[in-house]
């Protein structure tokens, strides 16, 4: 049995790939995953969710080119030790009731979800351009 | 690496009627490539003409570097087709039908066929003609892959399935292409499907090949560009406009390239898929061929 599944938005405007990524890294964050934990393995992920094998490969090569797994060969991609430090979840939980009290401050005034939506989508987009620049 | 699928300035003509014009193409191995075009573009013969099923009337396409119309019989423990609707026996049952596919190839892995109609629970004893089109889809997919070929083509397999018979199918191809690192080439009109499954991509479209190439670099190098219309023209350094509309007021402008700097009163919109292929199926005198020139394509 998986220990996490994946699930794709195909509207979101991100990359399948990228999707698979974010899922790992988030479920690490709220302690879905361990380290030490093993991944769905690229056949048990293609027959859940009927995508190109290539992109789940893609994504765990990119996931262990940043550290957050370790690939071993005939074994399976298992989250690497040292992973989901104190600080990441410190930053994750100081952001989480931030942007909390921002939500509910926004629809106190009136604003609704899919306007508050756009507005988070397009910060987000604007602050990673910046970063690039 | 000998590509599995190069076609060079293949047509196909019908009497008068050009089905398939100049087309030069590879296909690079272990992709899923997706084969998209409106009715008529050319689909089918394509895939009939790489399955050895037709001539080429120019031109000549080769299979992991074997003509499919002289040496055939090279190819065929190589190469699985499923052609459109799947036209199985309607009277054989199952295990009938997987006997047949038994006895008709030379390379065949029964256990791997019993075990992939097994693993979607239709009955063995049940005729081919009581299943239900998912079900029946899975059996022609079963068989294709009997003698693990290690490339399959497939005629629209998802075309007449519902949604959960259609994620099924792909489930169990691109199963199959995890297992087995085959190279598929499928012909679709569910552009959605093709995004979660393909990595390249070929349009087709009046017969001609209009874009082939990743999936990804694809989706990275084409952009919706939307601003005030200009009265004097746009530069745009680097791009190249694949489709353009204009009202009054408003310009928008699909565009193949990098955007590093956008012109004045302009946003940049990210391109869907689907946005992708319709873009280029509305401007039949628009392509895209970011794949290597025939001159550098191995033999």
């Amino acid at each position: 049995m998986a220990l996490i599944e994946f699930h794709l938005d195909p509207n979101s405007g991100v990359s399948f790939y990228v999707q698979l990524i974010q899922q790992v890294r988030q479920a690490l964050l709220v302690g879905l995953l361990k380290p030490g934990d093993r991944l769905p393995t690229v056949k048990e992920v293609v027959a859940q969710i009927a995508i190109n094998p290539n992109t789940v490969l893609r994504a765990y090569r990119d996931l262990e080119h940043e550290g957050v797994v370790v690939m071993r060969p005939g074994l399976g991609t298992f989250i690497a030790v040292g992973n989901a430090t104190p600080a990441e979840r410190s930053g994750y939980r100081v952001l989480r009731t931030e942007v909390e009290r921002s939500i509910r401050k926004a629809r106190a005034q009136g604003l609704d979800d899919t306007t508050i939506g756009a507005v988070f989508a397009h910060v987000l987009r604007e602050t990673a351009r910046e970063g690039v620049a | 690496m000998i590509a599995p699928i190069r076609a060079t300035h293949l047509g196909k003509r019908f009497g008068k009627n050009w089905a398939l014009k100049d087309c030069s193409l590879l296909i690079p191995p272990g992709k899923i490539a997706g084969l998209v075009g409106p009715n008529g573009a050319g689909k089918s013969t394509f895939l009939h003409l790489t399955a050895g099923l037709l001539r080429p009337t120019t031109g000549e396409v080769t299979v992991f570097g074997r003509s499919p119309q002289k040496q055939l019989l090279l190819l065929l423990d190589r190469v699985g087709f499923v052609a459109q609707d799947t036209p199985l026996y309607g009277g054989f049952t199952v295990a009938e039908m997987l006997e047949f596919g038994r006895r008709l190839n030379g390379r065949w892995d029964h256990g791997a066929v019993e075990e992939r109609v097994r693993r979607h629970k239709i009955p063995f004893e049940q005729r081919i003609g009581q299943l239900s089109g998912g079900q029946r889809s899975r059996v022609a997919l079963a068989l294709a892959l009997g003698k693990r070929p290690e490339l399959l083509l497939l005629d629209e397999p998802v075309a007449r399935l519902d949604p959960l018979a259609r994620r099924e199918f792909l489930q169990g191809l691109t199963q199959a292409v995890a297992e087995d690192g085959i190279t598929v080439l499928l012909s679709s009109h569910v552009v959605g499907d093709l995004e979660r499954v393909c990595d390249y991509l070929v349009i087709i479209s009046a017969g001609r090949v209009q874009v082939a190439g990743d999936l990804e670099d694809l989706l990275n190098s084409h952009h919706l560009l939307i601003g005030p219309r200009s009265a004097n023209g746009l530069r745009l350094p680097g791009l190249e406009v694949v489709k353009a509309s204009h009202t009054e007021r408003q310009s928008s402008l699909w565009v193949r390239g990098q955007v590093t700097e956008l012109p004045d009163g302009y946003r940049e919109s990210a391109l869907p898929l689907e946005e992708l292929v319709i873009a280029y199926l509305s401007a039949p005198d628009a392509a895209a061929l970011p794949q290597p020139r025939l001159e550098e394509m191995p033999a």
